[in-house]
């Protein structure tokens, strides 16, 4: 009885603070978005800037941001609180959500939903109407996606021991699954737009990853090597028709040149003075394609940049003899390319994970490390920085060469457009978001940064929400900047917080992000 | 110094050091050997430069101008100022630790050893290329770092902490793991900066006995700054005394320890113990410099030592005697042995040292302004408006002004009273005062108000004869002079 009513008294307080709280919100929510919602200015017919206002749309946001909060204050936070208070009786935490979630129960309900609607699903949305088929396609998806995660999460423990090797597989076998599911020509869209995007971002992450995460040097002009690598292959394959696999490594190079020409008057600046120098490096290479106009082609940019071919053996051009499709007497179909490409860049991200990985335990990797921890230190045991730093420039700009050259083979068409300070700091803030140092991490941040924003296009039902108006892409800045304050809030070190000793007597324990630094430039 | 002179050069020889910040000299024309093998301890109070030195030897500083000649085991030659720091460890094989510890938190203590290791791997790695592509001996050598390090993390009493990151140990380990990794360098002289700092006494014997074992096992000769004097006593062969970035002492433990000037600057020592000192070596010019300036009130208290800093810190070093380490300013510079004259009467100088600190070398060069000054004194026995420096010495006093009333041309019999034995009155004070004609204590007793002002015109006190009540010390002191032999006020050891 007396706990029944301490139990009342203790949720009537609660709502009041909900209550409270809620008011807060919407008032906050009020004055940020009266701005930016409330008014907005339009043209009209006659050509004149009028303001429109739309108060119906403010009160939703608001009332939307009053009712979240109330809902967090009452209900999130007491449970949240009772997630970690031990039952009296048994002495055991309560089971957690997610055991809760992904019971057997759900995933019967899960399969049979799936099943049902893979099977039937057509049917009641030819039936329902294209409004409320677009609902019955998300349940769908929601279902299929809720059984993979029921997998995922009951083999955590294996999918974590094996994290490398199934990765590895999944990215070896993802076209194959891909053109089963969708076709050749259904497949272009998931091997281009979704694999060899994101592909090429690792790459570029895992190179910056050696200048940022491993020798600590904040690198914001980390677009020049790739736009390096890019023009490079670009103009010489224009020019002289070399091979790509003459100009991968020549771009590389290249690349690697212009690395140590950068660090040589940089290696004396740390932090935020060696953050500005790099991104103004940045921003000369760009200047200089748009004006050098008699290379480079200046704005323009160079097109017909040829396709790369199977060491010579096999072609992609239709038009030679020695296309694939007359080689193997298949069907023509654009998706080869593609689909080799997809291996080639798997094969370049995985000689930079190698590369990086072998490196680490090498004497130069422990040197890149100790650097970022002590540079003082690291001198006063006779490793010389000046080298130290300008290796890992180097490297790190070779594989964004690599990663351009590619670029510039897939493309058939490059211009500066391409190398804006915009994809510095999204390399940067992939690596951020992963984990400095952390090559798991950072290709997870990749998938989910780039991926997230492809996926974007993907999401036609939002404009059953939002009206027919509503273009998902133009929201994926907004996308990438809630999921850096989410992940940053959520986990402040990146996916992969932690460091894996390059060596070890007893048992190679992990080093916690509180104990290595960011770096000092 | 008295080093035996061996054919062997020493492994380090700092010649004519000097190295200056702008207008600031932190180090001063600053010689010194450190000798093969031997444990060499360099010391000084706060601000001495000794860290400034330590700089200069590994390459973190270039120095103004001097030479520091680096002979190794083979009779190979570096010019340390020349070389670039890390060449420094790399070539000449000179290995050196932090005052702040400077570990590589984030890695592994194992790792922190292997990168000490950089230079040897690196060429066993082809320069990483053949490392990378897996051909060459780094595979082996790569396995016998890991030995070396595994020897090391046993030293250092690390092995089972060998996979954790260094960040995570405690201070003494992070200690210890620092001196490891310098020593995973292979060097020839170890440069250790304040290695006891922060330990206590238990982890302090550790050091100890690790820095004894890389002395007899590895021959690497160590050179340290240390503040902990039972490290710095019970280890080292020879030290080096900085005082002001100024060489005051340099030889073995017990010479320094018994040099005067070192413990002007550094070691102070109990008052008994300072008085036997002084009188041994007798260094009137000390005394009667150190004996003026701003009076107890205003001073540090009588007991504590003549270095009263603000921090004090008592340890109890090898032999068990007490040695009280000042950290506040050293009191060197004043004092010049050569001049050295006996005197019985020097005593009890120690409390007064800290308070002498401002004016004994303007007032030396300028005796002809004093005795104009002892003049204005006089005139305004207030003297509070008597700028500092004027104050009288009693060289320049002569006893030529007519001020205190009952003077004697000399001490009745030839024998003054001893004048110390009134509180408040110093060596430098007695002398003053002999100087003016006061010899007995019952001159004192007899003094009228006149005399006092005179008096205090003279000794450039205000109000402090009333205050200590010099003259009813006085009387009873004269009552007990006339009754019986006087007997002298605290006694020896």
């Amino acid at each position: 009885m007396a706990m029944a009513e301490t139990k009342n008294s203790a949720g009537s307080a609660n709502i009041a603070a909900g209550l409270r709280e809620a008011v807060y919100a919407a008032v906050i929510a009020f004055f940020m978005f009266v701005l930016f919602i409330g008014v907005k200015t339009e043209q009209n017919i006659h050509n004149e800037l009028v303001l429109v206002t739309r108060w119906g749309l403010l009160a939703t946001v608001v009332v939307l941001a009053a009712v979240v909060r109330f809902l967090q204050v009452v209900y999130l936070m007491p449970f949240l609180a009772s997630q970690k208070t031990v039952d009296a009786k048994t002495g055991l935490l309560p089971t957690s959500v997610a055991l809760r979630v992904f019971s057997k129960r759900n995933l019967i309900i899960g399969v049979v939903v799936a099943g049902a609607l893979l099977l039937f699903g057509n049917a009641i949305q030819e039936a329902v109407g294209p409004y409320w088929g677009a609902y019955v396609g998300l349940l769908r998806a929601a279902a299929i996606i809720f059984v993979i995660a029921w997998g995922i999460f009951s083999f955590r423990n294996f999918i974590s021991t094996y994290s490398y090797s199934l990765g590895f597989i999944l990215l070896v076998l993802y076209p194959v699954v891909m053109v089963s599911l969708f076709g050749f020509q259904g497949s272009l869209k998931w091997v281009d737009n979704f694999g060899i995007q994101i592909l090429i971002y690792v790459m570029l992450a895992w190179g910056l990853n050696i200048v940022v995460g491993l020798a600590g040097l904040l690198d914001l002009g980390y677009v020049a090597f790739y736009a390096v690598g890019a023009y490079s292959y670009a103009l010489l394959g224009t020019q002289f028709g070399w091979s790509f696999w003459i100009l991968l490594p020549a771009a590389g190079a290249m690349a690697a040149m212009w690395g140590i020409i950068l660090g040589f008057p940089v290696l004396r600046l740390r932090g935020d003075y060696l953050a500005i120098v790099t991104l103004a490096f940045g921003e000369i290479i760009r200047l200089v394609l748009i004006n050098w106009r008699e290379v480079t082609n200046g704005a323009a940019g160079i097109s017909g940049i040829p396709k790369v071919s199977f060491f010579g053996l096999i072609s992609f051009n239709v038009s030679d003899p020695n296309y694939i499709s007359k080689v193997f007497g298949i069907a023509q179909s654009g998706s080869y390319y593609k689909i080799f490409l997809y291996y080639l860049i798997l094969a370049l991200c995985m000689l930079t994970g190698y590369v990086t990985i072998r490196l680490r335990r090498l004497p130069v990797g422990r040197a890149w490390e100790a650097l970022r921890e002590d540079e003082i230190a690291c001198r006063s045991l006779g490793i010389n920085t000046t080298t130290t730093k300008l290796t890992a420039f180097a490297i790190g700009a070779m594989f964004g060469g690599f990663a351009g050259s590619f670029f510039a083979a897939r493309q058939g068409f490059v211009s500066p457009e391409s190398f804006i300070f915009l994809e510095s700091a999204i390399i940067l803030a992939i690596v951020v978001l992963g984990g400095m140092g952390s090559l798991g991490g950072i290709a997870v941040a990749a998938a989910v940064m780039v991926g997230g924003t492809e996926i974007l296009r993907e999401m036609q039902f939002l404009k059953q929400i939002f009206g027919p108006d509503f273009t998902p892409e133009l929201y994926r800045m907004l996308l990438f900047g809630a999921a850096m304050v989410i992940v940053m809030v959520w986990k402040p070190r990146g996916f992969v917080g932690s460091r894996e000793p390059t060596a070890f007597l007893k048992e190679s324990k992990a080093v916690s992000g509180s104990f290595t630094k960011e770096g000092h430039g | 110094m008295s080093a035996t002179i061996t054919t062997e050069m020493p492994i380090l020889r700092v010649e004519h050091l000097s190295m200056k910040f702008g207008g600031l000299v932190a180090i001063g024309d600053l010689s010194f050997d450190v000798r093969r093998g031997e444990i060499t301890a360099l010391i000084g109070p706060n601000g001495a430069g000794k860290t400034t030195v330590f700089n200069c030897i590994t390459g973190f500083y270039k120095p103004t101008e001097g030479m520091i000649r680096f002979t190794g085991r083979e009779g190979n030659e570096f010019l340390l100022e020349r070389l670039p720091d890390f060449q420094i460890t790399a070539k000449a094989k000179v290995a050196r630790t932090f005052q702040n510890i400077r570990l590589f938190s984030g890695m592994t203590v194992l790792e922190n050893l292997l990168v000490a290791q950089h230079n040897k791997l690196m060429k066993a790695s082809g320069y990483t290329i053949l490392g990378l592509l897996g051909i060459g001996g780094y595979p082996k050598a790569a396995a016998e770092s890991i030995e070396k390090a595994k020897h090391w993390l046993e030293k250092a009493d690390l092995t089972d902490r060998a996979d954790d990151p260094a960040g995570d140990l405690p201070y003494g380990a992070q200690r210890r793991l620092e001196i490891a990794r310098a020593m995973c360098t292979d060097p020839e002289l170890l440069c250790l900066d304040e290695p006891a700092a922060g330990l206590n006494p238990k982890e302090s014997l550790a050091l100890n006995a690790l820095l004894n074992d890389i002395k007899a096992n590895t021959g690497t000769s160590i050179l340290l700054i240390e503040h902990d004097m039972s490290v710095v006593m019970e280890i080292s062969d020879h030290i080096v005394v900085l005082e002001y970035g100024r060489k005051i002492s340099d030889g073995t433990p017990e010479e320094v320890r018994t040099d005067p000037r070192v413990i002007a600057a550094y070691l102070g020592v109990d008052d008994e113990e300072v008085e036997e000192v002084l009188i041994e070596v007798g260094d009137e010019d000390v005394i009667e410099q150190l004996d003026t300036g701003p009076d107890a009130d205003h001073g540090p208290e009588a007991s504590s030592s003549m270095l009263a800093g603000p921090v004090n810190d008592t340890v109890v070093h090898g032999n068990g005697e007490r040695v009280t380490v000042e950290k506040g300013a050293g009191k060197a510079a004043q004092v010049k042995p050569q001049q050295a004259v006996s005197s019985p009467a020097a005593r009890k100088p120690a409390a007064k040292a800290a308070k002498a600190k401002a004016e004994p070398a303007p007032k030396a060069a300028t005796p002809a302004k004093q005795a104009g000054a002892a003049k204005a004194a006089k005139a305004s026995p207030a003297s509070k408006a008597a700028p500092a420096s004027e104050k009288p010495i009693p060289a320049a006093g002569k006893g030529k002004e007519a001020g205190i009333s009952n003077r004697l041309p000399a001490a009745r019999g030839g024998k003054a009273d001893d004048l110390q034995l009134i509180k408040g009155i110093g060596p430098v004070n007695e002398k003053k005062l002999n100087a003016h004609g006061i010899y007995h204590f019952d001159q004192i007793a007899a003094w009228k108000k006149a005399d006092i002002a005179a008096a205090e015109a003279y000794l450039a006190f205000d109000g402090r004869i009333a205050r200590e009540d010099w003259i009813s010390q006085a009387k009873v002191l004269a009552r007990k002079a006339a009754s019986a032999p006087a007997t002298r006020r605290g006694g020896r050891k």
